[in-house]
């Protein structure tokens, strides 16, 4: 069989046509990439300085200032999201690769598969309802005496103290028959929400009866009091439940990669399961799960959505854990949307330190996972 | 255990081994004499799921001496060899009838660690595997250090001790720290042996352990069997008939899950009463 030359220019051109349509779509993917370097570079660059890494958010409308505290409050989520998110990952990741059942680890992934596709905001939504509903306490206890005169109830807590509430004009009374403050029953079991002024005092948002539904009908009426209940710990929550899938698909992974003849060499020695898996498997996979725990935590990084109900945002730094935080996806996200010229400079600003933070964690991923098994023999 | 058993030399090394594992008051091997059989089996059966591996084996394995298992692939060798220190069991569905002792004791009696028989029988595979996130010294001591022994000058002397044994202490006295896996793969075979070795075990099982290696380290790992024979019971699966008339004193054949024939190596490799047996070790099948 003779293969003529014009057919062979013909395969040399439909490889060649093939090859060049492979390296646009190749450039194509990469592309998005460099614009948007170019432009936060181009955008951006220009309004990094010191008092951008260590200062705080300026009064509206005024130029100046910095988003430390949104910097500082990533890291902080971030460390709050792997404390949660990292334990949990990884020790289900031991479970599904090391223990348990044919049938019942082909359900788990299955979940944690489903888990990863949850969109994030969901997760904000889980993490509300757990941390911040209850964090956002009530007052519960009985309504030991009504004063009309001058608009306030006094209740007494199961644990005996006592609590005076102003009902303004506002607050709602859900209460079976009684629309008015003078007729709330005395001795009644009820829920006060309230909220504390800035001179100490509270207000009352809703006064209703005791019960599970109450709980939530009240607060999402009630969700738009700010600083009730938002706080650095539910998003870190949120970002640690985003993480927790992620990690624990990466662990069992890289897990099954460590041969078998490892485990097996450990137990010929006799030493038990758990010692071998801890001492011997675990270290084995290090640098894997390593890498799967920076992949978690460069995805969660940029995060906005689950934070928007439970960190919520903060102008000022974060004192505690159970008070609201600042976050770069958050402050950018208020800072791009807003009607200041420098605050939209600064949102640019932000969004590069937002990609560097995650370019850095990327690198991360680079170093642990190169060589990530050595070679046997 | 019975008080009968316990005078038995395996209840006695069973006995310091539930207080210190690998403790250094437990004697370098089995103060067993030659002759006495180590392992007795007896009607040995091994399945897995519904497939029988093995069909109702027995025969006795002699201390102080190699017992070379030859066959097939697929005859169960590997089969037999993990079922003598409940390695077998790792396989899910895993399921044995019969009767195993160690020195007159049940290793599969109910109140009987997997764990324990596992440090009184040791192994070496056919892959060298040593841990490659460890030095050489420590994949020595691997296994006393993580059974909870903490003195420094036992675990020095055990290190060079054990190298010693496996013929690799000459090689590596200078570089005990350097990475395991920068040894080569012969060197790291006898790091496995001397890995085995350290933790004491009475017995020493080997899963054709120089089907990897080439003829010289091959033979390195032959002559290091006849010198461990004079302290250490060893069991080898091996492909090789060669090895198997080289290194053992008793050779058992195996063939379709079944013992065949079971007798010394001599006898086995010159005068085989079952017609399979000379079939095989003559080449003409396997």
């Amino acid at each position: 069989m003779t293969v003529s030359s014009k057919n062979h220019a013909y395969r040399k051109f439909k490889s060649l046509a093939m090859n060049v349509v492979c390296i646009a779509c190749a450039l194509l993917v990469i592309l998005p990439l460099a614009l948007i370097l170019f432009y936060l570079i181009q955008k951006g660059a220009s309004s990094l300085n010191w008092a951008f890494f260590t200062g705080l958010p300026k009064s509206a409308g005024s130029t100046g200032g910095g988003m430390g505290n949104a910097i500082v409050g990533t890291l902080e989520l971030l460390l709050l999201a792997s404390i949660i998110g990292v334990p949990v990952g990884v020790l289900g990741g031991v479970y599904l690769a090391e223990y348990g059942g044919e049938r019942l680890n082909g359900w788990i992934r299955f979940w944690a598969d489903v888990l990863n596709g949850v969109p994030s905001i969901v997760w904000g939504m889980v993490a509300w309802a757990l941390i911040v509903v209850p964090m956002a306490a009530p007052f519960r206890g009985t309504i030991k005496s009504v004063n009309a005169a001058e608009s306030s109830i006094t209740v007494q807590s199961s644990a005996g103290d006592t609590q005076d509430f102003t009902v303004d004009s506002k607050t709602r009374l859900k209460f079976k028959g009684a629309t008015q403050l003078s007729s709330l029953p005395v001795g009644a079991d009820v829920v006060v929400w309230f909220e504390r002024k800035g001179d100490g005092s509270t207000v009352t948002d809703s006064v209703s009866e005791t019960g599970l539904w109450n709980l939530f009908t009240a607060k999402i009426i009630k969700l738009h009091n700010a600083f009730s209940g938002f706080s650095a710990l539910a998003g870190g929550l949120a970002l640690g439940f985003i993480m927790i899938p992620l990690v624990l698909r990466t662990t069992e992974e890289v897990l099954v990669l460590v041969p078998r003849s490892y485990r097996e060499a450990a137990l010929a020695l006799g030493l038990a399961q758990w010692k071998t898996i801890v001492r011997i498997v675990l270290p084995t996979a290090l640098r894997g799960i390593i890498t799967g725990v920076l992949l978690a935590m460069g995805r969660v990084a940029g995060e906005t959505a689950p934070l928007l109900f439970t960190a919520f945002g903060n102008s000022n730094w974060n004192h505690h854990l159970s008070e609201p935080i600042a976050a770069l996806p958050l402050q950018i996200f208020s800072y791009a949307i807003a009607p200041y010229d420098d605050w939209n400079r600064q949102a640019w600003a932000g969004a590069l330190v937002l990609v560097a933070l995650t370019f850095l964690l990327s690198a991360g991923v680079r170093f642990f996972s190169r060589g990530r098994f050595q070679k046997n023999t | 255990m019975t008080p009968e058993e316990s005078k038995t030399p395996a209840g006695n090394a069973e006995g310091t081994q539930a207080q210190a594992p690998g403790a250094e008051t437990r004697p370098a091997a089995a103060p067993a004499a030659r002759g006495i059989p180590a392992l007795t089996i007896k009607n040995l059966s091994v399945f897995f799921g519904k497939h029988q591996v093995l069909k109702n084996v027995s025969f006795d394995i002699q201390a102080r001496a190699v017992t070379a298992i030859i066959g097939p692939s697929g005859c169960g060798k590997s089969t037999f060899l993990r079922s003598l220190n409940r390695m077998h069991e790792l396989v899910p569905e895993a399921r044995m009838e019969g009767d195993i002792r160690l020195f007159g004791q049940d290793i599969y009696g109910k109140d009987v660690e997997p764990v324990i028989v596992r440090r009184r029988v040791g192994m070496v595979f056919q892959k060298s595997n040593p841990f490659p996130t460890m030095s050489i010294g420590d994949n020595v001591t691997v296994g006393l250090r993580l059974n909870g022994m903490r003195n420094r000058a036992v675990l020095t002397e055990r290190t060079e001790q054990s190298l010693r044994m496996a013929a690799l202490w000459d090689e590596v006295k200078d570089r005990l720290n350097a990475p395991a896996i920068s040894l080569s793969g012969g060197q790291q075979q006898r790091l496995c042996i001397a890995r085995a070795l350290a933790v004491q075990p009475e017995v020493l099982l080997m899963d054709e352990p120089a089907s990897a290696l080439d003829p010289l380290a091959t033979s390195k790992i032959e002559d290091l069997i006849r010198e461990l024979k004079k302290d250490y019971t060893i069991v080898i699966v091996t492909h090789n008939m060669q090895q198997a008339a080289r290194a053992s004193d008793q050779t058992a054949f195996f063939y379709l899950g079944e013992l065949v024939e079971f007798g010394t190596t001599s006898q086995i490799f010159t005068s085989p009463r079952q017609k399979r047996t000379e079939d095989y070790v003559t080449g003409r099948f396997g």
